[in-house]
């Protein structure tokens, strides 16, 4: 008898659908139709020139706010709570718009590169094209991201929409200290003034250490060209550094002695602490992890059952080192299971089963990273940091289990 | 096999003088594709960035009274009528309120160099038509927005000369950080 044939025998036994000591099942094609799923009955589907999500995922989507007045100036977050392992798709890497999206043809687009350089140059999109390519994969997190965990009241949106202006891709294109070396840097140049193509002119002064470090100048995104919403045709990926850095649409690079002080390196991205100053140029994106399932607005289906606690960690210094979970409100922690391989500067997908026997708890989890550096309680931060930084809020986040297993966000 | 053999020790060859073919540099190799800019770094549109000194900040003038009418018309709608109260952040008012309980970030309370001022406006604002506005016209609207809390003097024209001379109230109110926590 065939392997086939024992494990249909075996499977209509024990499923209890036929009583019989008959070692030959009897066909019959009216039953036999009647048990197969409509799916394999017929022809599928055509080829797609471009595949979409099932239409069973449409509630998998970027969550967008923006301003009405000004429907360009505004946000849309990654679901983060829908989404498992480490890559985030590229229709839903989170976006920050500061003047909606431009369309710009990539046959006329040009990057300068002057200023304080022996050399000025133009550089085309087909010639970018040519340069030597290298792939990084690294999470980009906007620096306000997570700003409701400022609030006095603990926000219930869903993990993702409150903490999913982070994103994680593989990001290909041309180690920007190539180009800058055929440009020729002079001693006097600290930092470039960038800008952007788009109805923002985002411009924003980033120091020359980062640029020759790894900064990528990228023109694919997880294998493909850039989407529009995140820079097509050409952006830079500062890895570990505050969303802002990663100019997208990039137009220029001008090097200069000193920051030029625009809007978006004082007015915004600067962190307004207890004494009233704030703090300026704080690019460095510091160790987080959030649970991304079970999470706020679930419930537990089954009592008792097992769970498996699962989320994201990152932090912009590089390889996360641990990940911790507690399910008492962080009185008792255990070390989650790592997913493999741990990237520096990248989300790393954290896992812990978890047996609920209908008890209350409250579930968390605490990064550290490579460095020593620990993700903070919200207490720890904001005794630090004040009420009113807005950016950089990387606490510990809360979820709590009540005894009918639905959950909600808490401050504790 | 001959043909075979002679191919690999070729590549190998290829690799170990710098790992790819026709170079020995073992430097990053760049095509060096860029072209001389030449005269297009001239062009004023690669030196929109108003620096704190002044640089790059055009020819042309503007006070209050001028911009406040250029305000009512193509600022009020969003950021309210004098600079408050609109859907858009707030611009002006609550200087000195930053260690309040509940600080206020408007551009005279919190912004350090007027300067800043000027390129924001002219490469954003109005957001529908970005560098619509003119010189002047943008001149007039940094002086309505400082006068409104006294940082400069009403009748004050700004000008290329003066608006770097402008101290903002929190000039002194940034620092670069330390990263913990």
């Amino acid at each position: 008898m065939s392997a086939s044939r024992r494990q249909f025998l075996t499977h209509l036994v024990a499923g209890g659908a036929v009583a019989s000591s008959f070692s030959r099942p009897v066909w019959s094609a009216a039953s036999l139709t009647e048990q197969l799923p409509e799916s394999m009955r017929k022809a599928g589907g055509e080829f797609t020139n471009y595949g979409q999500p099932s239409p069973h995922e449409q509630a998998v989507i970027r969550w967008i706010a923006a301003n009405p007045d000004m429907p360009g100036n505004g946000v849309s977050w990654t679901p983060l709570h829908e989404l498992q392992g480490t890559i985030t798709p590229n229709g839903l890497h989170f976006e920050r718009h500061h003047n909606g999206v431009p369309q710009i043809d990539p046959a006329t687009h040009q990057l300068l590169i002057h200023g304080l350089v022996e050399r000025p140059l133009t550089f085309s999109i087909n010639a970018l094209k040519r340069y030597p390519i290298q792939s990084r994969i690294c999470f980009i997190e906007c620096g306000g991201n997570s700003n409701a965990g400022w609030h006095s009241q603990p926000i219930q949106s869903a993990a993702g929409y409150t903490h999913g202006l982070v994103s994680n891709a593989e990001w290909t294109g041309i180690p920007l200290k190539i180009l800058l070396g055929e440009a020729g840097l002079k001693p006097e140049a600290k930092w470039a003034i960038v800008e952007s193509a788009d109805g923002a002119s985002l411009n924003i002064s980033l120091p020359v250490d980062k640029l020759l470090d790894d900064t990528l100048l990228a023109l694919y995104q997880n294998g493909e060209r850039l989407r529009p919403e995140n820079g097509y045709p050409l952006r830079l990926i500062l890895p570990g550094w505050e969303g802002i850095t990663h100019v997208k649409w990039l137009r220029q690079l001008q090097f200069v002695e000193a920051p030029a002080m625009t809007r978006d390196e004082t007015a915004a991205y600067t962190d307004l602490m207890p004494d009233g100053r704030a703090r300026q140029f704080s690019f460095e994106m510091q160790a987080k992890s959030i649970i991304t399932s079970p999470s706020v607005g679930m419930t537990l289906p089954d009592n008792p059952g097992i769970y498996q606690l699962t989320g994201l960690a990152w932090s912009g210094r590089g390889k996360i080192s641990k990940v911790e979970v507690s399910v008492d409100g962080g009185e008792t922690w255990g070390d989650a299971e790592l997913q493999q391989p741990v990237l520096a500067k990248a989300f790393t997908r954290f896992s812990l089963p978890w047996q609920w026997h209908g008890q209350y708890a409250v579930l968390q989890s605490r990064a550290t990273d490579e460095s020593g550096y620990v993700q903070p309680d919200r207490k720890t931060l904001l005794a630090a940091r004040g009420k009113h930084g807005f950016f950089h809020f990387n606490a510990i986040i809360s979820w709590e289990v009540s005894e009918d297993g639905g959950i909600s966000h808490v401050y504790i | 096999m001959a043909a075979s053999a002679m191919s690999i020790s070729n590549w190998m060859l290829a690799f170990m003088l710098g790992g790819y073919i026709g170079i020995s540099s073992a430097d990053t190799p760049s095509p060096n594709l860029g072209q001389p800019a030449g005269d297009i770094v001239q062009q004023s549109q690669w030196h929109l960035t108003i620096l704190p000194n002044g640089s790059n900040l055009p020819a042309g003038s503007g006070n209050a009274a001028q911009g406040e009418q250029v305000f009512a018309a193509q600022c009020a709608a969003c950021h309210g009528p004098a600079g408050i109260g609109g859907s858009a952040l707030a611009l002006t008012g609550e200087v000195g309120s930053l260690t309040d309980e509940y600080p206020e970030k408007t551009v005279n309370s919190y912004w350090p160099y007027a300067t800043t001022l000027f390129d924001y406006i002219r490469r954003t604002m109005p957001p529908q038509a970005p560098y619509s506005l003119n010189a002047d016209e943008v001149y007039a609207l940094t002086a309505y927005i400082l006068s409104q809390d006294a940082i400069i003097d009403r009748n004050l024209a700004l000008t290329q000369d003066n608006l770097p001379m402008v101290t903002m109230p929190n000039r002194d109110g940034f620092y670069s950080p330390s990263t913990k926590p």
